[in-house]
């Protein structure tokens, strides 16, 4: 509409933007221009602006009542008893100063422009974008002398090796992030091989069933029915944090729940996984890695609070619901001759979630 | 500003008082003549910015970034990005003596030990919150006016770049206190990152310096969020802020304001002291909320342990739409293919996203195409007068609002108690089905108050005036609106669909075929502006009937004063003072005297 006499358009010479598809209104309704400047009372009633500049300076002075207030909150309020109930005081009070503070200084500034500041608006005209044609020119000039000077349009051989010399360059700085992660060594022939780590845990044969996070191994006599119990590798109490008990304790969590015997639907190959309704699945979703830690009883479901896959316990932890695709792998274990509950081997799959080299 | 000139002599004798004093023309004067800085004020100064409310969303942006930098500086003279472990000996009871890493350790102690630590550390997270949603309430009001048209696509870009980066922040910052919850958020990372085909492995496995979750990750993430995505983002801030200065502010059709001028007020003093205002208003709103509600209570949920996790938990907001999307996944989408594991319950959800994402940012490069408007747009449009814009950002904003709804599908399940497989099942048509109805809602509202605007320009205002006409007909009075409120309502602009021609060759392209039918599909309901013709017909119109109902009405009156015997009783009620009854009129209409009086 008023686009069609814009000055903007036609300053360039060379410039005609093509509208598109836009239509072109031949009559559009006119503009009247700017409205007549409305005075606001305060402008018009010396009072009232007496009355703004007024509550302006009120509002700067309270600010820096509460610049001070914050102050003294700080002296005021120790939190060096440790209790909740002062750290609790401490943080109200020292932030209400503080927002106090802010919120006057804010609030009066903004009085200040909209109440006393002249409230004439002003006209600015637009200059197009887009640079003018001589200065373009000039531009376009600045390279083809270059160019020129250079050879570098013309000298195909320098340009070509240029850039490939620039592309390699890139390359060792690349390179020096694989030691972002560690390289295979004598000490830990797998270090450096993420498939070989994730394709295995800290579970063995004999390895006893602890509970988590006590470390206290588990008899398969004081499992009660319909329990379930977190548990851990006994041996994850060896590591410290330096030898990865976190990255080894991540894999080896695991879920033991007793069923009635015949509750369990066992597949021929893992009949003997489970010892007297006995199962022992992978805590960690096969979905994206969270613990899997709720159980509910009643229906032996396993769920995931992360994305609420579901898993059923009595059908080999096999997905019913959610996001995830596979079941969680399940720990094959027995008793030892002492009655504790221990691991047959390792898990026969990798936990966690999928990975690409995964099969 | 006048300042002392130096003559040849060497005497200097100022003829007035320099602004400011001497020491401040002095010292203006020193700087100038080392950096020219006066070519920036003479620019800058006095630059006119247009005003609108809708234009103080960014701003809530920019300020509440500067309140996560200076919160955030602070905090790192205490932070310690190590994921050593120590004993807890804190001030804080419950977790006295608990292993934990050094980076919740000094969480803890900032949270418990400094004084106004807690507070600062309160302040920084909720100043993060409102940062990103500040940038998304700016975008979506950008969308929406169609402010993103050239010249302005770049900016667009940058400023999408821009939300990207504060996500990226967000995410960052918030794994930084090694404790449980953000443990788990940086188990879901990691498991995501896995499904990747060919490089999701080695990507974690680099990433977080070996297996899950080792001892590297915390310091890595500090200085990503501190150094690396800090920089790049203050660098686009300000590349983004110069572009604005360059382009000039968009502003609203109105009296006075065309493609080529630019209204408002100047930048010194209005918007100097609304914006530095607004930067304290932004600030201390963020440290109200900061001293009086708690975020990130990261001494209840102990350090990281990747056994125990708690129900219910939920990431920062603007990860939600990452989570939800992860949840929405029907079961089973998982294949051993070519002897490699195809997680498709992980791909699925980030190729949906990232086209998503891919989408918002060359939106307006699509609508150019569509267009092939190659003017430059200064006006921001109101979002009815461009329909099928307005019901694409309204469809994405609900497809937005599902996969965020999503991330909390157990607490809306029992809160509402519901069932989860129910909130997930609905939740999953909902994210087809509520753009499709959003988009067709949006795109009827838009057209229906586009219709009304042109009722009102034609007919004006209903005044709430009834007349009983002499036949006994009533009829409402319409008060027409005046000539700096009709502007706004028709000055906009319309496109036609495109109709396709064969080219030199006497083909016509598949593209061509495209691009005209999505501009079809864009333009095909229309509303054509209206044309002073048009507004002149409908006034003339309107003026001559409330003549004639003036007519009608004054003989009705002159025959009831002459049958009362008063035939010169005046036919208007006298204004004693004490007539009580006002016209109900709107408030933002300017009634011409002369109308009034008629």
């Amino acid at each position: 509409m008023a686009h069609e006499e814009d000055a903007l358009e036609h300053e360039r010479a060379s410039w005609k933007p093509s509208p598109g598809l836009a239509v072109a209104v031949p009559d559009p309704v006119q503009n009247p221009g700017l409205p007549p400047h409305r005075e606001r009372m305060t402008d018009k009633d010396p009072a009232a602006m007496k009355r703004a500049v007024r509550t302006v300076y009120t509002l700067f002075y309270l600010s820096l009542a509460g610049s001070i207030w914050a102050i003294a909150a700080y002296m005021l309020f120790p939190i060096e008893s440790g209790r909740i109930i002062d750290i609790r005081h401490n943080n109200l009070f020292i932030g209400l100063g503080i927002g106090l503070a802010l919120l006057a200084l804010g609030l009066g500034a903004i009085h200040w422009s909209k109440a006393i500041m002249s409230d004439k608006e002003f006209v600015e005209p637009r200059h197009a974008t887009r640079g003018r044609d001589t200065t373009r020119e000039a531009a376009v000039q600045a390279f083809r002398d270059a160019n020129e000077e250079s050879g570098f349009g013309r000298r195909t051989a320098i340009r070509g090796s240029l850039i490939a010399a620039l592309v390699a360059s890139i390359l060792p700085g690349i390179t020096l992030f694989r030691g972002l992660a560690p390289h295979n060594s004598e000490e830990n022939p797998i270090a450096g091989d993420p498939v070989a780590l994730l394709s295995h845990t800290m579970w063995k044969e004999g390895e006893r069933l602890a509970h988590d996070p006590s470390g206290e191994p588990i008899r398969a006599a004081d499992l009660t029915l319909g329990s379930a119990v977190h548990v851990i590798p006994e041996s994850l109490a060896e590591l410290s944090h330096h030898d990865g008990y976190l990255e080894e304790k991540a894999k080896a969590i695991v879920l033991l729940m007793r069923l009635l015997p015949e509750q369990l639907n066992e597949t021929e190959e893992r009949k003997d996984w489970s010892y007297n309704g006995i199962v022992a699945y992978s805590k960690v979703c096969t979905h994206v890695g969270c613990p899997v830690a709720l159980y509910e009883q009643q229906t032996h479901h396993l769920l995931c609070p992360c994305h609420q896959s579901q898993f059923d316990v009595a059908n080999g932890a096999a997905v019913i619901f959610g996001p995830a695709a596979r079941p969680l792998p399940q720990l094959p274990i027995t008793v030892d001759a002492d009655g504790y509950l221990v691991a047959k081997s390792d898990f026969k799959e990798p936990v966690g979630p999928s990975f690409w080299e995964r099969h | 500003m006048s300042t002392a000139t130096v003559t040849e002599t060497g005497t200097a004798k100022p003829t007035e008082k320099p602004l400011g004093g001497r020491f401040v023309a002095g010292a203006a004067n020193y700087i100038d003549e080392r950096t020219s800085i006066s070519g920036f004020v003479k620019e800058l100064g006095r630059k006119i910015f247009p005003d609108h409310w809708s234009f103080m969303l960014g701003e809530i942006a920019l300020w509440s970034f500067v309140v996560v930098l200076l919160s955030g500086t602070f905090l790192t003279f205490f932070f310690q990005a190590s994921m050593t472990e120590t004993h807890y000996a804190g001030a804080f009871l419950p977790m006295r003596g608990v292993e934990m890493s050094a980076a919740l350790d000094s969480t803890l102690r900032i949270s418990f030990d400094i004084r106004g630590g807690l507070l600062v550390r309160q302040i920084h997270h909720w100043a993060a919150l409102v940062f990103v949603a500040g940038i998304g309430v700016h975008m979506l009001r950008v969308f929406f006016t169609g402010a993103f048209r050239k010249p302005r696509e770049l900016n667009w870009v940058i400023g999408f770049v821009l939300f990207v980066l504060a996500m990226g922040e967000g995410f960052t910052g918030y794994s930084l206190p090694d404790d449980l919850l953000s443990g788990n958020g940086l188990r879901i990372i990691d498991g995501m990152i896995k499904g990747i085909p060919l490089i999701g492995t080695w990507t974690s496995f680099l990433l977080f310096g070996g297996e899950f979750p080792g001892t590297q990750i915390v310091g890595r993430l500090y200085t990503l969020h501190i150094l690396l995505l800090p920089a790049i983002l203050v660098a686009l801030l300000v590349v983004h802020l110069m572009l604005m200065i360059v382009n000039k502010h968009t502003q609203f059709a109105g009296p006075g304001r065309t493609n080529s001028n630019v209204v408002g007020y100047p930048m010194m003093p209005v918007y100097m002291s609304k914006m530095g205002g607004f930067f304290f208003i932004v600030f201390g709103v963020i440290v109200l909320i900061a001293s009086l509600f708690t975020i990130n209570p990261i001494w209840n949920y102990g350090p990281y342990d990747p056994s125990p996790v708690s129900a219910g938990t939920q990431p920062d907001w603007y990860i939600g739409f990452a989570d939800g999307a992860l949840r929405l996944v029907p079961p089973h989408l998982e294949f051993v293919l070519f002897d490699r594991t195809w997680s498709f319950n992980i791909l699925i959800p980030l190729i949906a996203l990232g086209l998503f994402i891919v989408l918002v940012a060359i939106y307006p490069f699509i609508e150019a195409w569509i267009t092939g408007d190659k003017r430059e747009h200064h006006i921001a449009q109101r979002p009815r007068n461009a329909p099928t814009r307005t019901a694409i950002g309204v469809a994405g904003v609900i497809f937005y609002a599902v996969l965020w709804a999503a991330a909390s599908s157990d607490l809306i399940a029992t809160h509402f108690h519901l069932t989860m497989e129910g909130v997930i099942h609905a939740l999953q048509a909902l994210l087809f089905l509520g753009p499709i109805i959003g988009y067709f809602v949006t795109k009827r509202l838009c057209i229906a108050l586009q219709k009304k605007d042109r009722e009102i320009a034609l007919h004006g205002y209903e005044s709430g005036r009834i007349v009983r006409l002499p036949g006994g007909e009533y009829i409402e009075v319409h008060q027409p609106v005046d000539e700096y409120e009709l502007v706004k309502l028709v000055d906009f602009e319309t496109s036609a669909p495109l109709v396709v021609r064969p080219n030199d060759k006497g083909r016509i392209p598949w593209h061509e075929n495209l691009r005209a039918s999505i501009s079809r599909w864009f333009f095909e309901d229309r509303l054509q502006p209206l044309t002073q013709a048009d507004v002149d017909a409908a006034r003339a119109h309107q003026h001559h009937t409330l003549d004639h109902i003036a007519e009608e009405e004054a003989s009705e009156l002159q025959g009831a004063h002459e049958r009362a015997g008063v035939p010169d009783a005046p036919l208007h009620p006298i204004d004693d003072g004490h007539n009580t009854e006002t016209a109900n009129r709107p408030s933002n209409v300017i009634i011409p005297d002369d109308d009034a009086k008629s």
